[in-house]
């Protein structure tokens, strides 16, 4: 699809972040001591820290993500809400209060509190550099695909706006400015999704079976001839005439009305007959400038195409065409007794010559996209392989675990001054989060019936969304997703910083600095991890977002929970058991995510069947491995050392 | 910062509300990844109000977390070493309490 930049989103969208960064420089004028920079003196109130646990949150993993997996394949991207969202209650039954307790600036601290070790700050601190690099990526990745349509800019500059302005952010005022700069942006966007939902459900839903055209049914003879019904075939050759064990799938055109390129049709079957349907289809080959959509070059001009927007629904229940307003569960009920048009694509590979892919609809049931199983990642749940149901638990599990094992949640719990007010704002903030994951239902499922979706980047199907109903809408909601990148990739500089600053070189170098040289390093440090996070950005720029952020949780996970939980609930944990849990959880669950079919296939480009580990999610295998480690290691040093928690805290 | 301080009988019971509730949610959420893993089919079955059982069960968990959470907010009791922490920093804290 080709966007075209309003002028009206510009405005509205450099008002946002020049109002984040000015009040950043206005806040930041306070912050000189460490605990300011790193902590904002504990003094945010809880409420507002609440506010912004949501805003450090609803990354544009959660946003954008979620919401384009499921306009895309309906209900499975529901189920990282739910993941994300019971990993909060660990966070809060769990660890909120003993974390406010036990630590001062870092996670590293909370886990190192019992013992001084270098050894723990060490591995702490780089496990904290790990995770936040990896959930960098992501960030970075989508912030450059919002400005793409919004401003007309290439995808790089995005991300290095992205990364120049956080680095502002995080150097003028640390905690403090992170924190307000979070909070507003996880209250607009909780407040302007619910607009947007509401909006939704007054326009109820619509069929639109004029967009793309239909042919047939035709018997296999008709098939066969060199022009059907008037328009003449283009024979299948160079790859489009299928293969040995699969059909010809698709059907070309030359176009009627003397357009270049040419009109693409994916062969349907009709149910219980043996006539075929052709249904319209869209082609994409090569990238970059040389792009060619359905066989002409990519563009609006003379003797160019572009993509059309998709995304409706080809019948409502009682051969209705429009539904007028629904309530929160006619929504459903509704689309339920639909037919959703979703759409599928399949690779061409000519002899020689850049691929082609055709994307072609895909008349689904309703009550399908309303049941988990439909996306290809989560299919396996309804298949008969153990392995696919073990892969779909280990996300689960990894979704469970990792909340509470990020360090730029945990740091959040620094900024309140004591146990109750870090229960007070976690409280705040699932009620906020819950809220939202609730809405992210509607906003998937209404984008999947919109009709203004990209169909190259399913990122883009809330904005879009709030651009089939109103324009101005689709500014705001720009706008938010934007702060909401800069509001998660602050929080995240800001835990690396406090890593290399507060755990490695003071903690394991013992480098011995003042308060003002500390938060002096640790600006250094946040250049330093913003500069590599706009690098990593333009590198991984193709890689789907939510499938990196699934990466940060497997091993946020499994390097920092089991060291953290054994340390609050085992007395006979030690020392060398924190270190080789979080350095052996880090290591088997970043070596099993960089051998797996998921990293074969989109980031080396290898076979994904030659991977080495048996299922791509880490977490089941990894946590527990990490929890036993723990334990054999502690048990091993307890006894020749006599060196355990419960003597050293008696 | 230590915490070799032996807990307050009321952190005690914080900490033992906290993981009976956790252990209910856990018990909810596990309930809900063993039936689409291994009884998918059973998440179309329509529940409530024309409702699947994927759609009740999501929410339901979404809502469940939040009731358990304002439920641990509600019951939670004081820790004496808080009092003295909140009356040296209450200055600023105009909504704390």
């Amino acid at each position: 699809m080709i966007y075209d930049p309003a002028p009206l989103a510009i405005f509205i969208f450099l008002g946002f972040v020049f109002g984040t960064v000015g009040l950043s420089f206005y806040l930041g004028r306070k912050a000189k001591s460490s605990e300011g920079y790193f902590a904002a003196h504990g003094q945010i109130p809880w409420g507002v820290n609440g506010i912004a646990f949501a805003g450090d949150y609803l990354s544009a993993a959660s946003f954008l993500g979620i919401c384009g997996m499921i306009a895309a394949y309906g209900y499975d991207g529901f189920l990282y809400s739910i993941g994300f969202l019971a990993g909060w209650v660990v966070a809060l039954f769990v660890i909120a209060e003993p974390m406010k307790r036990m630590g001062k600036f870092t996670f590293a601290d909370a886990l190192d509190a019992k013992f001084n070790s270098r050894g723990i700050k060490g591995a702490a601190g780089v496990s904290t550099l790990v995770v936040s690099i990896f959930y960098l990526i992501p960030q970075m990745v989508g912030a450059g695909s919002l400005i793409q349509p919004l401003l007309g800019l290439p995808h790089w500059v995005g991300v290095v706006m992205v990364g120049v302005v956080v680095i502002m952010i995080v150097v003028t005022a640390g905690m403090v400015s992170t924190t307000w700069v979070q909070f507003l942006k996880g209250s607009l966007l909780v407040i302007f999704s619910t607009v947007l939902v509401v909006m939704l459900l007054q326009k109820g839903l619509t069929t639109d079976t004029s967009s793309f055209e239909t042919i047939g049914p035709l018997s296999g003879q008709e098939l066969k001839q060199d022009s059907i019904e008037g328009r003449k075939v283009i024979p299948a050759t160079d790859g489009w005439q299928g293969t040995a064990d699969k059909k010809q799938e698709f059907i070309r055109f030359i176009p009627k009305d003397g357009r270049a390129g040419y009109d693409v049709f994916h062969i349907d079957d009709v149910p219980n007959s043996d006539q075929k349907l052709l249904r319209q289809a869209q082609a994409v080959t090569g990238s970059g400038a040389s792009k060619l959509v359905d066989g002409a070059p990519n563009g609006r001009g003379e003797g160019e195409r572009e993509l059309q927007p998709i995304g409706h629904l080809s019948k409502l229940p009682g051969g209705e065409t429009s539904t007028g307003p629904l309530g929160p569960i006619s929504f459903f009920t509704t689309i339920g007794d639909s037919e959703v048009i979703l759409w599928g694509n399949t690779t061409i590979v000519p002899d020689n010559g850049p691929k082609t892919t055709v994307y072609y609809q895909k008349p689904t049931a309703g009550e399908r996209v309303l049941r988990p199983g439909e996306h290809p990642k989560f299919a396996g749940i309804r298949g008969e392989s153990f392995g696919d149901k073990l892969n779909f638990l280990s996300l689960m599990l990894a979704l469970f675990c990792g909340t509470a094992s990020l360090p730029h949640i945990l740091i959040r719990y620094y900024t309140v001054k004591d146990g109750a007010a870090a229960r007070k704002s976690t409280i705040v903030g699932i009620a906020t989060i819950g809220f939202f994951y609730v809405l992210t239902l509607y906003l998937g499922l209404g984008a999947m019936t919109s009709g203004a979706l990209d169909l190259t980047d399913t990122n883009m199907s809330a904005p879009l969304l709030a651009n089939s109903i109103r324009p101005w809408l689709f500014a705001v909601i720009s706008a938010i997703a934007f702060t909401t990148v800069l509001g998660t990739v602050s929080g995240l500089i800001l835990a690396s910083s406090g890593a290399v600053a507060h755990d490695l070189l003071i903690g394991v170098m013992g480098i011995k600095l003042s308060g003002e040289a500390q938060v002096k390093v640790a600006k250094i440090a946040a250049v330093v991890v913003g500069g590599i996070a706009i690098i990593l950005g333009v590198l991984f720029k193709e890689l789907n977002v939510g499938y990196l952020v699934g990466w940060a949780f497997s091993v946020a996970a499994s390097a920092n929970l089991p060291a953290l939980v054994m340390l609050l609930f085992w007395k006979k944990t030690t020392k060398q058991g924190i270190i080789a849990s979080v350095l052996v959880g880090m290591i088997s669950s970043l070596g099993w995510i960089l051998l797996s079919a998921d990293t074969y296939k989109s980031v080396y480009g290898l076979n994904p069947d030659d991977a080495i580990a048996p299922f791509s999610q880490p977490g089941i295998i990894t946590i527990p491995l990490a929890f036993i480690t723990l334990i054999v290691v502690s048990l091993y040093y307890g006894n020749r050392e006599d060196e355990t928690v419960s003597e050293a805290s008696a | 910062m230590n915490t070799s301080d032996s807990p307050s009988p009321q952190r005690r019971f914080n900490t033992r509300l906290g993981l009976l509730l956790f252990l209910i949610y856990l018990a909810l959420y596990t309930g809900f990844v063993l039936i689409n893993a291994f009884a998918a089919d059973q998440m179309e079955t329509i529940v409530l109000a024309g409702l699947n059982l994927a759609i009740v069960y999501g929410f339901g968990l979404i809502v469940c977390a939040l009731v358990l959470a304002l439920f641990y907010g509600l019951l939670c009791r004081r820790e004496p070493a808080e009092d003295v922490a909140s009356s040296n920093a209450a200055t600023t804290q105009g909504n704390s309490k």
